[in-house]
């Protein structure tokens, strides 16, 4: 999500027409009812987003419920050296990396194929059933998502199972093999997020003009050269800038489906960052440790969404905000 | 030719993407080339179609199909063995009924206070002549590219004594700042400073302004952030795992977990009868099955009626993208 944090030309506008000299209370008579409309959400990024930031200074402290965040003795780096040190700390960025490199990869081109093949079909109804469709396993909540998994993969009766075995094949532990997590974790994600990510896609491909394909037929171009012409032309810079903000975000994988996905025969492959802060934290109570573990991945996030804008600002032109 | 619509208004992008008009070679017939990627393009996204509502498909048959026919694969494109006792089991486990009262008031009490919030902070930074506005959205933008983590965020809710109340579900997810950005992008391209300045002109004040002119000519946006909220309020488990310990607060999504990947059956479920128990493997996923449907049908049936607010908040959220 690209923000634009510039006041346009116009906004001078209207704070000329305000009486000269009187112009400051006068904005004030007239606007101070803006600022009451703010305040419930600047107290919500206050209290929810920036005191937990502060809270963070306990990952240099051996933080105690009782003492508190200020009473707590100081720690230093003690916590990010022992979790460098730990064997913990080369598991994690491996499937942290490896997930989400593998996510870009293979998911990041699959929507905008969709969006292209979905833009050529000439049937309305069939555009129409196909969007739909494609959209309703984005509102599955992740629980009954992961449920639904487990129930397709088992290796007793799920009916991917069947199937394989129908075709000759052996029945496989998808879910109880470490090897499969990240086959499984992307494959899904594919098949819950396409019709989502399609959908600017297929609004881009709606703005192209339509004189270019009508001058491209009377050429005698086919679909095929008119898709590689014009529309990918076309959806290009939607592309690269949504493939910027994702890179930005290649660190941040979610915890959700990770943590839902895990059983004690995958964990090798499916313990990222947040699974682990969350056991470490709230189930094991380290308080410190785990909060120094959630900065550390807090601080490579901000520092590549850093990086990548300036790549972009340098490449493109334009940055992100 | 002639009355083909030319323009390519970003306005009718909406339309054209769900409704479109499309795109054919002219009166000729389809030249060759044509042909064969119209009858590949179709046969592929004709099995994509099967492959995106097929599972949605199967647990419906399965919910209601004789669980030992199921298991071992004797159902596949239509019910067999018709019985409704996973429902029944599942409306009858009391853990359900409770998780559906919790998660209803949740997403009643969520949503009010999230587009309250949402749409009033919206607009007032979609004012141009709103003194603040770029810092206060540089503020608020910056909780998307840094957090205090998950440990900190915990501290405060805990300091807060929120932990295991109603608060902890609504107040820490209380506004998402792309939802903000969207109400914010939708009041300053919708709402024309023209009319702003001739309500000022008849002595009308900001909340005036807001409450009798704006809201009423912005259904649109409530739409939009009513459903993104709801959505996210119904489907909600991370908050509940890490702020609730009480079952007795639990929302549907964490009695769900138990029933899907924890192979928690309530006994509550059976009737208490020793016989039961042989029943519980066979009927465990059925169970499962149902409670898929159970849980997922209220924003699958309602999803058609909102499918088109949800596509504006999507092109409105990636006009900036």
């Amino acid at each position: 999500m690209a923000i634009d944090t510039e006041v346009p030309p116009a906004a001078q506008e209207i704070q000329t027409t305000a009486v000269p000299g009187h112009s400051m209370a006068r904005y004030l008579r007239d606007s101070w009812v803006l600022y009451l409309f703010v305040l419930p959400a600047i107290l919500y990024f206050v209290i929810f987003h920036y005191w937990p930031m502060y809270g963070a200074v306990i990952a240099f402290k051996n933080f105690s419920p009782i003492k508190g965040i200020l009473g707590s003795p100081w720690a230093g780096f003690a916590h990010f050296e022992r979790f460098f040190n730990s064997h913990f700390f080369e598991l994690l960025i491996r499937n942290t990396i490896l997930i989400s490199v593998y996510v870009l990869v293979a998911a990041f081109p699959v929507p905008i194929a969709f969006a292209l093949m979905v833009n050529q079909v000439d049937y309305p109804l069939m555009r129409k059933t196909l969007q739909t469709a494609s959209y309703i396993p984005h509102f599955i909540s992740m629980v009954v998502f992961i449920g639904m998994i487990f129930l397709f993969l088992s290796p007793t009766n799920g009916v991917v199972n069947r199937l394989i075995m129908f075709l000759g094949g052996g029945a496989t532990d998808f879910m109880g093999k470490a090897v499969w997590f990240r086959h499984v974790y992307v494959g899904t994600e594919i098949w819950k997020e396409t019709g989502f990510a399609a959908i600017i896609y297929l609004a881009v491909l709606s703005t192209i003009n339509p004189e270019l394909h009508e001058a491209a037929i009377v050429d005698g171009a086919t679909k095929l050269q008119r898709i590689i012409h014009i529309d990918i032309p076309g959806i290009v810079p939607t592309a690269v800038v949504l493939l910027i903000l994702r890179v930005g975000r290649l660190m941040d994988i979610g915890f959700q489906k990770a943590f839902l996905m895990q059983t004690q025969l995958n964990i090798d492959a499916s313990e990222i960052i947040p699974t682990y802060v969350y056991k470490q934290g709230l189930l094991a109570a380290q308080f410190s440790f785990s909060a120094a573990v959630g900065l550390f991945n807090a601080v490579i996030n901000l520092g590549l969404i850093l990086l990548v804008n300036q790549i972009a600002k340098r490449v493109t032109g334009n940055s992100l905000w | 030719m002639a009355d083909r619509d030319l323009s390519s208004d970003a306005d009718h992008a909406l339309d054209r993407v769900l409704e479109s008009t499309p795109r054919r070679g002219g009166r000729t017939r389809p030249s060759a080339p044509d042909r064969v990627f119209d009858a590949v393009n179709l046969t592929i996204l004709a099995l994509v179609l099967v492959a995106l509502v097929y599972p949605l498909y199967f647990v419906l048959i399965s919910s209601i199909s004789e669980p030992s026919l199921v298991n071992t694969g004797k159902v596949t494109w239509y019910p067999r063995g018709l019985t409704i006792q996973g429902y029944t089991r599942v409306l009858r486990d009391p853990n359900i009924l409770i998780g559906y009262r919790n998660t209803f008031i949740y997403t009643a009490v969520g949503t009010a206070l999230n587009v309250t919030l949402t749409v009033l902070a919206g607009y007032a930074l979609s004012r141009r002549d709103f003194k603040g506005r770029n810092v206060i959205s540089a503020f608020v933008v910056f909780t998307m590219l840094f957090n205090g983590g998950l440990i900190p965020l915990y501290l405060v809710v805990r300091n807060l004594g929120l932990l295991n109340t109603l608060g902890a579900m609504v107040l820490p997810t209380a506004v998402n700042v792309v939802n903000l950005i969207i109400a914010r992008t939708f009041f300053a391209t919708t709402i024309p400073d023209e009319l702003l300045e001739a309500a000022r002109v008849d002595g009308c004040g900001t909340a005036r302004f807001f409450f009798q002119i704006v809201l009423p000519i912005s259904p649109a946006i409530i739409a939009v952030e009513v459903l993104f909220y709801g959505v996210f309020h119904w489907n909600a488990f991370f908050e509940a795992l890490i702020f609730l310990n009480d079952p007795d607060k639990y929302p549907l999504q964490m009695v769900l977990r138990d029933i899907l990947l924890r192979a928690r059956l309530s006994e509550m479920m059976f009737t208490g009868d020793p016989r039961e128990f042989a029943e519980i493997q066979m009927l465990a996923e059925l169970i499962k099955f149902s409670a898929i449907v159970v849980a997922s049908a209220p924003i699958l049936l309602l999803y058609p009626f909102l499918q088109r607010y949800f596509m504006t908040g999507v092109m409105i959220g990636s006009l900036k993208g």
